[in-house]
């Protein structure tokens, strides 16, 4: 037996903090670990779905597989399109207006 | 208050401390240094819910290979050793900010808590997750190995254009 109020509880927690992370960073490197915390409170609910049987097909699980690579992707692209803008800007600093 | 329940709050609040040294530490590195605690903490969560294979998906596609892009990224875009205050926005700015991570968190947990309940926890297994996964979700797994591909091809063209783009603006400029 597991109470699922612990899970629910940690994937609302690090959704906020993966909110926090977006809103008051000025790297856009770290502008991407607060997405990445958010993709994994919205894992971490899939995951506690499947836990507690009340899925088909172990959809929780799966769903958490794909989830995985298109967060695998999405740092790919997010990155490349960073360091795009490192070598145009010569910085990442998202609050800089363009000069 | 079962022994899984005692498990799942340690890793889970490893896993909530490292998240909120992540976002607020002032050390760009020891940022990405804390995000891998804490998707390894959420790894454990997984083990404790019954979803090995998700758990060592986990650990081998984030903690290994995103956590590691994102150093790179913070190493080539030359990242400061040390702390540094221009990495965060100004103080009114993060303070918003931090009201609107918590309204967060208070209202997803509102929306969810009423909804949690003890469970027997069913564990999903390898054998049935490939089955599952080979069988259902054929399509929408050879779908995402095409993203994969556009992802990769996308990346090296939205490089390659940056760079001739630099290269113009280099010429130019002088």
């Amino acid at each position: 037996m597991i109470h699922l109020a612990g899970p629910y509880l940690l994937a609302s927690v690090l959704a906020g903090l993966g909110a926090y992370g977006v809103l008051a960073r000025r790297n856009a490197v770290l502008v991407l670990i607060g997405v990445e915390l958010i993709l994994n409170a919205a894992t971490l609910l899939l995951v506690s779905v499947g836990a507690s049987g009340g899925d088909r097909w172990a959809a929780g699980n799966v769903l958490t597989l794909f989830v995985i690579t298109i967060a695998a992707a999405e740092v790919c692209v997010a990155l490349a399109v960073v360091l795009a803008v490192y070598r145009l800007r010569g910085d990442i600093d998202l609050d800089r207006t363009r000069s | 208050m079962t022994g899984l329940d005692v498990a799942f709050a340690a890793v889970g609040l490893v896993a909530a401390a490292s998240g909120l040294l992540a976002v607020t530490t002032r050390h760009v590195v020891h940022a990405a240094l804390w995000l891998v605690v804490c998707l390894g903490s959420v790894a454990g969560c997984y083990l404790v819910l019954g979803a090995e294979f998700v758990a060592l998906v986990q650990v081998l596609v984030y903690v290994g290979a995103v956590v590691v892009l994102v150093l790179f990224a913070l190493m080539l875009t030359r990242a400061p050793i040390g702390p540094h205050a221009q990495i965060a926005t100004s103080r009114l700015h993060r303070v918003l900010a931090a009201v609107l991570g918590a309204g967060v968190t208070a209202m997803l947990a509102a929306v969810l808590l009423p909804l949690a309940a003890p469970v027997s926890r069913r564990e999903t297994d390898t054998t049935e997750l490939a089955s599952q996964l080979f069988g259902t979700w054929v399509w929408p797994f050879e779908l995402l190995s095409l993203l994969l591909l556009v992802a990769l091809v996308a990346a090296l063209a939205v490089s390659r254009v940056a760079g001739r783009g630099a290269r113009e603006a280099g010429r130019s400029a002088p």
